[in-house]
């Protein structure tokens, strides 16, 4: 597989990638593991004529946890993610979801960064960024600007983020209570059928608050409020799970696929949300 | 078609320069410029692991690499991981327990199993699968892979004790 021929840069700033961006416009692109964009490339559904490779940029792969405040750099792996015990002990549910993203040698090079900033509705990230209400910093030429995850996706492949714009970061305040990731797919590499981020507090045995995102089931994560708001005050029993999963059910828009067609994948949400929240519980 | 870069690479230890379009994927520089073929290409869709080889300390699928991006890099292949008569424990350790039949997905598996053992000394059985996820295997049915692979864990484990 032969992609289109390209001009490949590999800036040292911010201010060089940014200047790139505003010169090239559309036919110029950054990459940060290049694990979404190089499939498409060799597939030629994606063509680059000016290729940005981030990955001698100072300060991108940066993971800080400090004061129940966290940052990932945009070039953090996914691996960097898993192996790294702040992150275990401050924010668990991202370890668990990085370890059912593809495989080992695929998270050796895939990153947060590209994972939230491209858009896909199978990447696993932006639903458990919504999930924690993360924030995403973005710098273009009039400098840096922050957007909240849950406002950034607009549909596949299409967010807030303009042209001449490079997601640098993403920041978060560490969560607390129980967390699940849940995913179900076909085999490993795979993007979810269904997949759930769940975070559950419990104040003296009640839910005291609930976040709930969903994976790949419309073409954006969706982050179901009202889910979210049928467990508060309950004890997570079978009434309330069946009241957020109805809830979450009137949030998603999936489409028919290989993975299935929409009543089955209809079905898979309710069942893997229903093992988030049961899994979130327990550990709250 | 773009201009040719400079590429320099230090592969299994000895320095490699040679001219290549950006667009080239690692793994055909590797096999076509270097004449390094222990890396395989089998899907050339990032999902077999026969490609695998060892950059700067992680294992990657070179069919999803640019050599542009791979410029400057330290690889290790197959080649790098012993010699036809003085074998790796792991080389050893497949043969000694049929953890090949075709043998096309080897080289891929004994690279990746390198990486793994050095981060993860000691594993379990499902942490060798977990860790192997990403290699594909069509003749064995894997037991016998992971069977090599926990196998060669421990004789490492006990070469390193005796030597203490």
């Amino acid at each position: 597989m032969i992609p289109a021929a390209f001009d490949y840069y590999r800036p040292n700033n911010m201010d060089e990638v940014i200047a790139l961006l505003q010169e090239h416009g559309d036919d110029a692109r950054v990459m940060a593991g290049g694990h979404s964009l190089i499939p498409m490339m060799k597939l030629r559904m994606a063509e680059v004529p000016h290729l940005i490779d981030l990955q001698s940029i100072e300060g991108l792969n940066a993971i800080e946890v400090k004061d129940g405040q966290i940052t990932l750099g945009a070039m953090v792996t996914q691996h960097d993610l898993i192996d790294h015990d702040g992150i275990a002990a401050a924010a668990p549910i991202l370890r668990e979801a990085a370890l059912q993203i593809a495989d080992p040698q695929v998270r050796y090079m895939g990153t947060i960064g590209g994972n939230v900033a491209n858009g896909d509705p199978g990447n696993d990230m932006p639903g458990v960024m919504q999930c924690l209400d993360a924030q995403i910093n973005l710098v273009g030429p009039d400098g840096p600007r922050t957007v909240a995850a849950r406002d950034y996706y607009e549909a596949a492949y299409m967010t807030d983020r303009a042209d001449d714009e490079v997601l640098v970061s993403v920041s978060l305040s560490a969560p607390t209570g129980g967390y699940a990731y849940e995913k179900q797919k076909r085999k490993i590499g795979d993007y979810a059928t269904a997949a759930a981020a769940v975070q559950i507090t419990n104040s003296e045995g009640k839910v005291a608050s609930a976040s709930i995102a969903m994976t790949n089931l419309s073409d954006v994560p969706v982050w179901s409020e009202e889910a979210g708001a049928a467990l508060v005050g309950t004890s997570c029993d079978t009434d309330a799970l069946g009241a957020a999963v109805a809830a979450m059910l009137g949030d998603i828009d999936p489409s028919e696929d290989n993975r299935g067609p929409v009543a089955f994948k209809r079905h898979v949400a309710g069942v893997i949300l229903k093992r988030a929240v049961t899994r979130a519980w327990d550990r709250a | 078609m773009t201009d040719k870069m400079h590429i320099k690479l230090k592969v299994n230890g000895e320095d490699k320069e040679f001219l290549a379009e950006p667009r080239e994927l690692l793994i055909y520089a590797l096999r076509e410029k270097l004449n390094i073929t222990g890396p395989h290409v089998g899907c050339e869709t990032s999902h077999c692991g026969a490609c695998t080889v060892t950059l700067d300390g992680k294992s990657v699928k070179s069919c999803t690499m640019f050599v542009a991006q791979a410029n400057g890099a330290e690889i290790t292949t197959i080649e790098g991981i012993g010699e036809p008569d003085a074998l790796h424990v792991l080389q050893e350790s497949f043969r000694e327990h049929h953890g090949l039949q075709c043998g096309f997905c080897t080289p891929g598996m004994i690279t990746r199993a390198t990486k793994l053992l050095e981060e993860n000394p000691n594993p379990t059985e499902e942490e060798v699968r977990f860790g192997m996820a990403g290699n594909i295997c069509r003749c064995t049915g894997y037991q016998n892979i992971v069977k090599s692979i926990l196998s060669a864990a421990s004789e490492i484990n006990a070469a390193k004790e005796a030597a203490q």
